[in-house]
């Protein structure tokens, strides 16, 4: 999981196309693949970049480009968090942490009340956080990169016991 | 021949609106062409160095508009020189030398400095009308001397220009005696604009009709200027983001509801969701929404918005709409005509939200559908067939697969069918890009049916010569074709040279075509401009090797011959253009 924050693809940048190029693999990779496999496998993230490529006036470009990192960064992302069996749910504001480890320790330290187990207790207590994304899907957090995760999220759920089996966050 | 009097050709030759038609009248006889030249008021120019400014300044005395176009297509996405030419200074200094009854000019991918600006707003009392598109090379002083100089302006419609900002106080070089204002767009300033000399100005023009705004003007003050306007009829808000529940917020959903005549709504720079409630009241009355400038704005938030759209004709979103959302729009915009989708995260992980099921709810929800540009990382031939089975009349079709030469991801085939089903469907194709995995079978269909088409773009297609030679010999109508990163070369460049005469113009880059090529080709056809654009520091010994990446290859079409017009430097170091 440590390595999904350093996918430097996946990074916002301002930089032009063609600079600080990541390894290349050819263009026409991904071959039989619909969105979820997209997904699963792992990311195309050393996209060659193409001078002039995708055709999009770079007026456009950079304006899309600045408005959404000062979105981004100006607006807190809160989403509810929910836990089998809790009371109540609480919320959080993703912006505030760096990393799935900070989100996990965070998480831990709200539910503890509710028996969610300590760090060393992950495989054991049996349980999974997963969360909502855009499209309406439930998906295991941890699979994706923790910016493409932050901005897809829209709310997460702590499942627990049997459901949980097999799903552990941990893997 | 039955003799008309000059007066009669005249008459009916005002019927004539477009320039096609005009240019073939003036073809007809010496007598025709002299009636053309002295009553054609507006003067259309594709391509600024096809013709010297002050040929066309001197044939078309009376012109009233002109509208001259520079760079070529593809400068859009950075593949042309920054110094490359499209200098719009000789046309205005001929047009104040021979023209000083213009009223309109509009310029199109070019370069305009403050000079010319300063020129311009001087040289002609009776100015009404600046358009810029996609131009550069000036700053709000050169606005400042439009604002000053230019009484009875009534339009100036800056879109997606580049233009330095010198600080806001051209808005307050408009004189008070200004009140003729119907039309003003400066959403593409990057810098700040006096609000309240924006609104002293809206409020003295009653006829204003058309108002984009730049970021920079916040809600409140788009309150009181929609308070002075309600008869505005197309308007670019500005900053889009207010305080939950605050009183601005509720002046501004009773703003929008007293905007009776609000049909064409575009901005929503840094638009919140919530804010977006405030515009359901006139939702119902829009024939045009833009939001391709507001990425915070998701999928949901897009969806029920457009969900009360129900008489919009054009909408231009961005891909966060989703599969979902289109479909939506598809059961909502019954009237809908235009479409673009455009990505909002160029370079994520290769995911987007649509896909060929947005597209396909969109053909079939929307039967009056003629105009798309769509972009996304999957298209599936049996979609293309669908979409050209429901959509028959499309006149521009647009389809970008962000993954180049990515095929049909269900059945691994290239998308030759699905293109050839849209060029066999649509009659009335006029504009075509592909993408995808394409082999020169989709040439051969292009060239087979597309009998309208007047300009093509095609990227990382095509196996060999006969793609292209498929196309040349087969689209009649075909004025534009761009071409760049595909295997074809100097046979397909050179099989058909005649057929250049009858086009506007040729970019081909990263293909396989030589320097020799291009020298043959210019020999061949000594009236055509065939030009190569050197990005290599201009040094003379690397222009014999045209293989390698960026190097261009241009032809343009004269219609009078002139050494020097190509040329903007004698210094070989900047002037990177061979003219062969």
């Amino acid at each position: 999981m440590e390595d999904l924050d350093n996918l430097k693809a996946t990074e916002l940048t301002l930089g032009l196309p063609g600079i600080d190029a990541p390894e290349k693999p050819s263009p026409a990779s991904a071959t039989g693949s619909n969105k979820r496999s997209n997904e699963e496998c792992c990311l195309p993230a050393a996209k060659k970049q193409v001078v002039g490529w995708p055709p999009v006036r770079s007026y456009r470009m950079n304006s899309i480009r600045v408005r959404k990192m000062e979105a981004e960064d100006s607006t807190g992302i809160y989403v509810k968090v929910g836990m089998d069996g809790a009371p109540y749910l609480r919320k959080v504001d993703l912006r505030v942490y760096k990393d799935y480890k900070e989100l996990m320790e965070a998480l831990n330290d709200m539910f503890k009340c509710f028996s969610l187990g300590g760090a060393e207790g992950h495989e054991e207590s049996g349980y999974a956080i997963t969360y909502e994304d855009k499209d309406g899907d439930w998906m295991l957090v941890g699979d994706v990169p923790w910016e493409m995760f932050i901005s897809s999220c829209k709310r997460m759920r702590i499942m627990k016991g049997s459901e949980a089996r097999g799903l552990s966050s941990s893997t | 021949m039955t003799y008309f009097p000059e007066e009669v050709v005249e008459h009916i030759v005002d019927f004539l609106g477009s320039h096609g038609d005009r240019n073939a009248v003036s073809t007809v006889c010496k007598a025709w062409y002299q009636v053309d030249r002295l009553s054609r008021r507006s003067v259309f120019v594709g391509n600024c160095y096809a013709i010297r400014p002050e040929r066309v300044v001197t044939r078309f005395p009376e012109m009233k508009s002109l509208t001259v176009k520079g760079k070529p297509h593809f400068a859009d996405f950075n593949l042309v020189p920054y110094d490359w030419g499209g200098f719009a200074q000789p046309w205005i200094e001929a047009a104040a030398r021979g023209c000083p009854g213009l009223e309109e000019l509009r310029l199109k991918r070019m370069v305009i400095t403050d000079d010319d600006l300063e020129l311009l707003s001087c040289s002609f009392p009776n100015f009404k009308s600046l358009v810029l598109v996609s131009c550069e090379g000036f700053s709000t002083d050169g606005l400042a001397e439009i604002a000053t100089y230019c009484r009875g302006l009534r339009e100036l419609d800056l879109q997606e220009n580049e233009v330095e900002d010198h600080g806001h106080q051209w808005l307050s070089c408009f004189p008070d005696s200004c009140t003729s204002l119907v039309s003003l767009n400066f959403a593409c300033l990057k810098g700040e604009v006096n609000a309240s000399a924006l609104e002293r100005l809206v409020a003295r023009c009653p006829n204003l009709r058309s108002l984009k705004l730049n970021h920079s003007i916040p809600v409140e003050s788009l309150n009181k200027i929609l308070a002075r306007a309600p008869h505005l009829v197309d308007l670019g808000t500005g900053s889009f983001t207010i305080d939950n529940r605050s009183e601005t917020y509720h002046r501004l959903i009773n703003s929008f509801f007293r905007c009776k005549s609000l049909r064409s709504l575009s901005g929503f720079w840094d638009a919140s969701p919530f804010c977006l409630q405030a515009v359901y009241p006139i939702c119902a009355n829009l024939t045009v929404l833009n939001l391709s400038y507001a990425p915070a704005i998701q999928s949901a938030d897009l969806t029920k918005l457009v969900g009360f759209c129900f008489k919009l004709q054009k909408l231009w979103v961005l891909d966060c709409i989703g599969d979902k959302g289109l479909v939506v729009v598809a059961s909502t915009c019954k009237e809908l005509q235009e479409l673009r989708v455009f990505p909002s995260d160029v370079y994520g992980a290769g995911i987007t939200a649509v896909t060929e099921e947005g597209l396909v709810a969109i053909s079939s929800g929307c039967p009056k559908l003629n105009s798309l540009l769509y972009f996304c990382y999957q298209m599936t031939n049996a979609a293309l067939t669908t979409v050209a089975k429901n959509c028959p009349h499309f006149t521009r079709f647009r389809l970008c697969i962000l993954e180049p030469e990515k095929p049909d991801p269900v059945t691994n085939q290239p998308l030759d069918e699905g293109f050839g089903a849209i060029v066999r469907s649509c009659k009335n194709l006029r504009r075509l890009s592909v993408s995808g995995l394409l082999t020169d079978q989709v040439f051969l269909y292009i060239g087979m049916y597309a009998e309208r088409l007047e300009m093509l773009s095609i990227a990382f297609a095509g196996d060999s010569d006969k793609g292209m030679v498929y196309v040349l010999n087969g689209c009649k109508n075909l004025r534009k074709l761009e071409i760049r990163d595909c295997p074809f070369g100097d046979a397909a460049l050179l099989k058909d040279v005649a057929k250049y005469e009858t086009m506007r113009s040729l970019w081909m880059s990263s293909c396989d075509v030589t320097l020799g090529g291009c020298k043959s080709l210019a020999a061949k056809m000594p009236r055509l401009n065939v030009e190569i654009i050197n990005e290599n520091d201009g040094t003379s010994e690397s222009k014999e090797n045209l293989s390698d990446q960026h190097k261009l290859v241009l032809c343009q079409q004269f219609t009078s011959v002139s050494n020097d017009i190509m040329f903007t430097s004698n210094d070989p170091d900047v002037c990177r253009r061979v003219r062969l």
